[in-house]
């Protein structure tokens, strides 16, 4: 390092062969850049144009038959569609539904993903707990109904649903949205999780170094640092309950109308959603009221672009965030 | 803050003239002054020297060694801390520093395969045998990193007084404690308008700050800081270093640094530690003109390290 020679300008760099910036049309790239480049826009570009698709051809075949009435009437069945009604019953049961989904599964993932990630031993129990979550987001979901169904029509069961002794009929709100939660646990656990992970063990230990016990750190310190997470998850998971048909057809019976005798003759009676009436409405089903079906699609297509611009808004709640918030993290 | 600095009774004369002059400027002149000099701040008189012999002692470290698995990160270390000082220990990187002031309030026990050996004396009580929750109560820490908690800066200060299990205490009951404890870390001023924002938005030097306004805010008796100036940039740490001279008043302060310049500026002793070895421990002054041991000439002369 040590010279003598006088100081010169330094010689400048050779100019980069390929660059990102403008300068560098794509034509001078080497072919196999190129090729990749267009397959990756057009990748891009077709799915936003599947995407566009759907939500176009909703948006003029469902919106065209979608009445404020259809929204606020009961449905009843009738072969005459000026009769048959709106689909109000479908839109309380999937609210009902995520609701009670939610509920079990919102603590059951968080709970589920602070035991692997803050304490995790025995490490072969914390192992099998992370595979089952997976298998459980790989599983089927028409497996998970008829899992349900054979579940809770036993007669222990028979409290959740109207039975008479010795056996329950198993299917209504309570079981249903039982099942439904398996569906939401994967996101909300690995949200929860990768929140967990992301968080710096740091923070853990200015917690203990105040004097601060392990329990006292998870509730007040890493749980409202993940609290992003979670929300993510849930609005991830609340989104794969309304789309379910499986378990709403199996275990919920795709009623047309609610049970309506009190509180919980309400939970533990049957009814319908709006993906079980598309179903039921379709030229597949049996009320074979296409119009009604797109109109009900389209609502739920509504709502589940809701949820998902809602999953990037919780994303910002409340200053900047400890780290990128884990977005599309659902299985 | 004038009036508790004339109260210290221990001061050697060199350092009450230093007192005196830096008394006569105004407190923001002062720190307009710091800000000026900074990052270098080499003309700054040496401010300490304060004799150990007469002040209480806190924290006795007797024989105390630390092991990762069977491998010794810590050997044999014997020392104490007293009220009213600053105690920096440097070494080159690896060489035991952090273990060891991670042992005095035993969070090493959080590392898996840690173990120690010796004894810790608080005040005369083994460690060992103390609650670790109440222990860390009484020795608090500042980390390298800035580590704010993700909640206001209300609470992020509030968090340790908030007992727990008991019944939560109000706010307004906290409210003098918390803004005691922002001042007494010189970030008052600049948060008190917004104390329900995001502690995350602060910049680094803030954070910091606030780290340590959280960490003395239930009162330790010793204060820990692991190199808390080493991810800021100089004119957070000239901001840092002096508000460690003012806590000195208070609590013992003990400092882990690379940084010998600011062992220099700051501390009363520096112990010198080598691969788990504690070297050399001794006044500021003398440490850094007359070293006893030539692994501390050479570290202090750039040798290794």
């Amino acid at each position: 390092m040590a010279s003598a020679e006088p100081l010169s300008p330094p010689r400048l760099a050779p100019p980069p062969r390929r660059g990102h910036g403008r300068r560098s049309p794509l034509r001078s790239w080497r072919p196999r850049d190129q090729i990749v480049f267009v397959l990756a826009w057009t990748a891009g570009i077709a799915l936003c144009a599947v995407l566009l698709a759907v939500l176009a051809f909703f948006a003029v075949e469902g919106i065209e038959y979608l009445r404020p009435s259809l929204l606020v009437t009961h449905p009843s069945p009738s072969v005459n569609q000026a009769g048959s009604g709106g689909f109000l019953d479908a839109i309380e049961g999937t609210v009902l539904l995520g609701a009670i989904g939610l509920l079990i599964a919102v603590p059951v993932g968080v709970v589920t993903a602070v035991w692997v990630i803050e304490f995790g031993r025995p490490r072969w129990l914390g192992r099998i707990v992370e595979s089952t979550v997976e298998i459980i987001a790989g599983t089927p979901d028409i497996v998970i109904a008829i899992f349900g169904l054979a579940l809770f029509q036993l007669g222990f069961f028979s409290f959740l649903s109207f039975g008479e002794p010795g056996g329950a009929f198993g299917r209504s709100f309570l079981t249903a949205g039982a099942m439904m939660s398996f569906l939401a646990i994967p996101p909300i656990y690995t949200a929860t999780r990768n929140g967990l992970l992301a968080t710096p063990r740091q923070m853990r230990e200015a917690s203990y170094a105040l004097g601060k016990t392990r329990i006292a750190t998870i509730r007040r310190v890493v749980l409202p640092a993940v609290r992003r997470d979670i929300a993510t998850g849930s609005t991830l998971g609340l989104a794969r309950i309304i789309g379910d048909t499986a378990i709403v057809i199996l275990l919920l019976g795709s009623t047309l109308r609610l049970q309506s005798e009190g509180i919980f003759g309400f939970l533990s009676g049957t009814g319908s959603t709006l993906t079980s009436y598309i179903y039921n409405n379709s030229p597949a089903g049996d009320g074979n009221a296409a119009q009604k079906a797109y109109a009900a699609a389209a609502v739920l297509l509504l709502l589940v672009v809701g949820l998902n611009w809602a999953v990037g808004r919780v994303g910002k709640i409340g200053g900047p965030p400890l780290h990128p918030p884990s977005r599309r993290l659902g299985a | 803050m004038s009036s508790e600095r004339a109260m210290t009774g221990s001061d050697t004369p060199d350092t009450r003239a230093w007192k005196n002059e830096s008394l006569s400027i105004d407190k923001l002149d002062f720190e307009a002054e710091l800000m000026a000099i900074a990052p270098e701040r080499t003309d700054i008189p040496v401010r300490r020297a304060r004799s150990t012999a007469t002040t209480v002692e806190r924290l006795r470290v007797e024989e105390v060694s630390v092991f990762y698995d069977s491998k010794p990160a810590v050997k044999g270390v014997s020392l104490s801390i007293h009220k009213g000082e600053v105690l920096a220990l440097i070494g080159p990187s690896g060489c035991g520093k952090t273990t060891l002031l991670r042992t005095l309030n035993r969070l090493t026990e959080l590392t898996r395969n840690a173990s120690h050996s010796g004894r810790i004396l608080l005040d005369g009580d083994d460690t060992d045998e103390l609650v670790d929750t109440e222990l860390r109560a009484r020795v608090s820490m500042v980390f390298q990193q800035p580590n704010p908690f993700p909640m206001s800066i209300f609470d992020n200060v509030a968090f340790a007084l908030r007992e727990q299990s008991r019944r939560r205490p109000r706010r307004r009951e906290l409210e003098p404690l918390v803004n005691q404890a922002l001042q007494r870390a010189g970030l008052y001023e600049e948060v008190r308008n917004d104390l329900d924002r995001s502690a995350l938005r602060l910049s680094g030097g803030q954070q910091q700050r606030l780290c340590i306004a959280r960490a003395i805010a239930q009162q330790p008796e010793i204060l820990l800081m692991d190199e808390p100036c080493s991810a800021l940039d100089p004119r957070s740490t000239a901001v840092i270093e002096d508000l460690i001279l003012q806590l000195r008043n208070d609590l013992a302060v003990v400092i882990v640094t690379h940084n010998l310049q600011q062992a220099r500026r700051i501390a009363d002793r520096v112990a010198f530690m080598y691969l788990g070895d504690l070297i050399e421990l001794g006044e500021t002054e003398q440490i850094f003109s007359d070293p006893r041991e030539d692994q501390t000439r050479e570290y202090i002369a750039g040798v290794f390290g």
